[in-house]
């Protein structure tokens, strides 16, 4: 079990929720084993510990980049307002959203993008704290998105997610006024990931203590220059910037960005 | 964070090359600026390996420091905080080492 947060091995389950999908049975591609056998003592391995999950993410980047599709990975604290705002996108900024939701347990988010009219795939990580590319993988080859923006709303959780690489375009990291305008300081490994910033429920600014401006110096003093939304995605105050960073999205080849830490 | 994830991925990239082979010790390396806390990997990795070849290995890992290369002042500067700012104060940075997280060699009986 893992020390810190007791994310553990448990079964994932995926749920399609959408009636009318149409199944194909297209192969994003297979991991060739290196059936090296060598009998030696010492053997040099020299490769990455996370080679599997990275080699993994890059067939999801290729897959997406040849359907034409961009993929966002949104992170954040449990409740900072992600399904809120992507209910939101889907309603009325007339973009079409194809979105993979990451919980531990229900399907009460994947459910709720679904409402908003949108196709949605819950993946349910058990005991994990964060999406894996191989869950990833599983998710493209069921939800069959064919246009627009791929939206994987991460497990909610500041830590862990940083560090897999999902083959994601973009990485967004949202997070709500009520959480404080400490996190980057907290959590410095998720705010250098980071390419957009969104501080939501700005509405609610009036009744915390929370600094926009100490924010966005300390979320760039991580990673430079890094872009800063503000939002509320209750009100729609400013989510027109929101819809136009999402609209001018492409598909990338290869890395996105470097790894992060 | 997320040692035992981590572990995970050492016994099964291991064993992809080692198959049965019982393996004694196993080399890493884990930067200072990777995220990974290694008494944290230590631990999770005994538990992990269980009742595989790996089980009872030892762990030996090299911790390269944090380096940055800044793109304001030209400078080459160790850091080992999280915050990578140059002693210029520019944020502009480029990470030259210590995010290494890699699986060197193992040790077979």
């Amino acid at each position: 079990m893992c020390s810190t947060c007791g994310c553990g091995t448990d079964e994932v389950r995926l749920t399609v929720l959408e009636h009318d999908h149409h199944h194909n049975d297209h192969s994003t591609g297979h991991i060739h084993a290196d059936h090296d056998r060598d009998r030696t003592h010492s053997i040099q391995l020299e490769q990455a510990i996370l080679a599997k999950n990275d080699h993994l993410a890059e067939h999801n980047r290729e897959w997406l980049s040849q359907h034409g599709l961009a993929a966002i990975n949104v992170m954040s604290s449990p409740g900072s307002g992600k399904t809120t705002l992507l209910e939101r996108t889907i309603k009325e900024s007339g973009l079409t959203l194809s979105v993979i939701e990451g919980d531990q347990e229900t399907t009460v988010d994947a459910e709720r993008i679904r409402a908003a009219g949108a196709r949605s795939l819950q993946v349910n990580t058990g005991a994990g704290c964060h999406l894996d590319a191989a869950m990833i993988h599983r998710a493209l080859d069921q939800l069959q998105p064919e246009r627009g923006v791929v939206v994987i709303e991460n497990v909610g959780n500041l830590v862990c997610p940083a560090l897999f690489d999902l083959g994601e375009a973009r990485r967004v990291v949202i997070i709500s006024v009520t959480e404080g305008d400490d996190k980057p300081r907290k959590y410095p490994h998720m705010f250098s990931a980071a390419d957009l910033i969104v501080i939501n429920k700005t509405d609610l600014l009036p009744y915390v203590d929370f600094d926009v401006g100490r924010l966005t110096t300390d979320a760039r003093a991580l990673r430079s220059g890094v872009e800063v939304l503000t939002l509320s995605a209750r009100t729609g105050e400013n989510v027109d910037a929101w819809y136009a960073w999402l609209a001018n999205l492409r598909p990338v080849d290869g890395l996105a960005h470097s790894q992060p830490a | 964070m997320h040692e035992l994830a981590i572990a995970e991925s050492i016994i099964q990239a291991v064993q992809t090359r080692t198959g049965n082979q019982t393996v004694r010790s196993v080399r890493l390396q884990v930067g200072q600026l990777s995220g990974v806390l290694t008494d944290a990997l230590t631990f999770s990795f005994e538990v992990a390996a269980h009742s595989t070849p790996l089980e009872g290995a030892q762990l030996f890992i090299d911790e390269p420091r944090g380096r940055l290369h800044c793109r304001s002042c030209g400078r080459d500067v160790d850091r080992n905080d999280l915050v990578l700012l140059c002693e210029c104060g520019s944020a502009d940075v480029e990470v030259t080492a210590g995010r290494e997280l890699a699986l060197l060699s193992v040790e077979v009986a």
